[in-house]
């Protein structure tokens, strides 16, 4: 499915300081019952955002105006458990772009960047950087520099760099999906099959 | 190459690369691929969007098991999200050439299940389904793993995904297990050293005299559960244990096409001398029966054991007391004794009739205690038969425990099976997540054996008192 191209990001935050947030929590397993990809942003963080009749959480930070941005902060190990590319459509589709961390489970991060979300891992000091950044001003900005691999806590000047490999950097800023890339391969996945043993 | 001491990862990974992307992933080919009901139908529509078709339809297969009831499966499924989710699984098939296994199918079933059984999961084979337990296929010494719909997507389209290759874990097991020590204690005591993401970015090889002498639906437990340790996969060396467990299977090679293929599979081990990036090495007798007492699967320790301080464990405070408040629990209780609700026998971990005998050693000649409700769920259509041949049902009916029909269940409560907030449930299923098996529930994640003894005694129960 094509996503918008990323290319740079300059937004406020919404702070998640949670470790080990896993695909259970951004999106439970009840509402995966969709056979088209819709409206999964209004279940995402559903049983830490709503009370059992469906009231909001308070104290959730998606509940609270304050917070606001295309940037999710989350604690180390995001993304961790099932496979359900759900999570990241919810995260995608509740209009968050960027999701930064100290590490991401591996499913989670491919899925991501297959939509179109850019995972950005930096060093566990800078993550509390950005979370400190965003408990002094709620509408602390940062940019997110997918060209230069660099994001930057605007008020302060403070920036790291992070990692993506060349080709996915590249599908990212262009808005490519990797199916595109296969279907100009048939030919050579047709002659691989031939010689398979299976 | 033929020189280099290679891994039995490696050897695998390596055979299936058709391209290799400078600064980008391997364009990786897939042998084997199943779908389900909940991840595919957006990929199907994707296909439909593109206009292209699936490419290889023979080598995709289709079963429905996250979303299915475990009770009256030969009536309307009643909650018309998931009949529509099931029927677009079989119109998909249908419409695509794949071989579908739907609800009231003699071979439906788990998917992990129903895949090794039936002999479609074989050596050497590498194996992606739209679900992270599919790093259970592993055991047989395939490279399997879980992806997301658009790599489910990739797959029909191309039989191909972009991978980078994972770097490579060894965790080795030596020694031998004490009584009452099963595959899943093995499993839950190795992600207890690790942490829940102490092999994220690496593919796992067990190895060692524990997975040497285990069986073949041990072996599947612990590759079962390898992504709850951050890995992609996990894989065992095929040996005679798994050539005789494929031997006959429905789909599995036969005659010449057999002595070829184990001539292959004989290659399938990791050679002298080869590195990995990270190897572990446990002692068998420091393993008790485990349990979990938090809300990851690496929050578990022996059954004995008293609940961690927070100082004691890696990890944040804050993040440590919030799962302890969710299950109820504080720092220094202990876990033997506690009042339980529920209990949960199947899923994709523990759902074979290995599984099944285990709870039965126990439950046998007990009763079911007045204040658990248990749902006992065979893994696929060919266990439920296996349990009642047995005379497994018999001990179980005498017992108080009623069988239910073959699927996902209470692992991941899509279904009616859903534990209700508040109560705890002790349960053979892989994940122990806030809200995974039912909103506001408590899991803890357990062997047969444990979920056996707290069936009959209504409490957290070391099993090697019953045995």
């Amino acid at each position: 499915m094509a996503y918008d191209k990323f290319t740079l990001l300059r937004s406020t935050a919404v702070p998640l300081p949670i470790e080990n947030v896993d695909t259970d929590q951004i999106i439970p397993a009840r509402f995966l019952k969709a056979t088209k990809r819709e409206g999964f942003g209004d279940n995402l963080f559903r049983d830490w955002r709503y009370n059992g009749d469906n009231t909001p959480k308070a104290d959730f930070v998606l509940n609270n105006p304050i917070y606001k941005g295309k940037i999710l902060v989350g604690g180390h190990n995001f993304g961790s458990g099932s496979s359900r590319e759900h999570a990241a459509w919810a995260i995608y589709d509740y209009g968050f772009r960027c999701v930064v961390s100290s590490f991401f489970a591996d499913i989670f991060k491919g899925n991501s960047l297959n939509i179109g979300i850019l995972p950005v891992q930096v060093s566990p000091e800078f993550l509390d950087q950005i979370f400190q950044a965003i408990e002094a001003d709620p509408d602390a900005e940062f940019e997110v520099n997918l060209e230069k691999q660099k994001i930057t806590i605007v008020s302060t000047g403070e920036s790291e760099s992070f990692d993506i490999n060349g080709y996915k950097k590249h599908n990212m800023m262009n808005g490519f999906d990797d199916i595109d890339y296969l279907q100009a391969m048939k030919v050579e996945i047709k002659q691989f099959e031939a010689e398979r043993i299976y | 190459m033929s020189n280099q001491a290679n891994t039995l990862f490696d050897k695998v990974w390596d055979a299936h690369v058709v391209r290799k992307i400078e600064d980008g992933p391997d364009v990786f080919f897939i042998d084997r691929h199943f779908i389900h009901e909940v991840t595919s139908p957006v990929a199907f529509l994707g296909l439909e969007s593109r206009k292209i078709g699936v490419m290889y339809p023979e080598r995709t297969f289709a079963t429905a098991d996250h979303n299915t009831p475990t009770i009256n499966q030969h009536l309307p499924v009643a909650d018309p999200l998931s009949a529509n989710q099931l029927k677009a699984l079989e119109t998909n098939s249908l419409k695509y050439g794949i071989s579908h296994w739907g609800l009231g199918h003699a071979r439906n079933g788990i998917v992990h299940v129903v895949g090794p059984e039936n002999g479609i999961t074989l050596p050497g084979m590498t194996i992606v389904c739209g679900d992270s337990h599919t790093s259970t296929h592993g055991a047989f010494g395939a490279i399997a793993f879980g992806i997301g719909t658009s790599e489910v997507e990739m797959v029909l389209s191309s039989q191909c995904i972009m991978q980078p290759k994972p770097k490579k874990m060894r965790v080795n097991v030596v020694g031998e297990l004490g009584k009452g020590v099963t595959p899943k204690d093995v499993t839950l005591y190795i992600i207890s050293k690790l942490t829940t993401a102490g092999a994220t970015g690496y593919f796992v090889e067990y190895a060692g005299d524990v997975f040497e002498q285990m069986s073949m639906e041990g072996r599947m437990t612990v590759c079962n559960m390898s992504i709850e340790m951050g890995a992609r996969g996990g894989m065992i060396a095929p040996d005679e244990t798994t050539f005789a467990y494929i031997n006959g299977r429905d789909q599995a090679p036969k005659g010449e096409k057999w002595d070829t293929a184990l001539a292959y599979w004989k290659t399938l081990k990791t050679d002298e001398g080869a590195v990995f990036d990270k190897e572990y090495t446990f002692d068998a007798a420091d393993i008790e029966p485990m349990i979990t007492y938090g809300t990851n699967p690496g929050m578990g320790q022996g059954i004995s054991r008293n609940i961690p301080t927070s100082e004691q464990v890696e990890g944040g405070k804050s993040t440590y007391d919030k799962s302890l408040a969710y299950m109820g629990f504080h720092e220094n209780e202990s876990m033997l004794g506690k009042q339980i609700d529920y209990v949960f026998i199947g899923s994709c971990t523990n759902g074979r009739i290995e599984d099944f005998r285990a709870f039965a050693s126990i439950v046998k000649g007990r009763k079911k205690a007045d204040n658990v409700t248990a749902w006992v769920v065979p893994g696929s259509h060919i266990v439920e038969a296996q349990i009642r041949e047995e005379g497994i049902l018999d001990i179980l009916t005498e017992a108080g425990f009623e069988l239910r029909q073959p699927g996902c269940s209470a692992c991941l409560a899509m279904n009616d099976d859903k534990i209700p907030a508040g109560k705890y449930a002790v349960s053979t299923s892989n994940r122990n997540f806030e809200g995974r098996q039912g909103p506001g529930a408590r899991t803890l994640l357990a062997s047969p054996l444990v979920a056996a003894a707290a069936a009959v005694t209504g409490v957290v129960t070391d099993p090697r008192d019953l045995l």
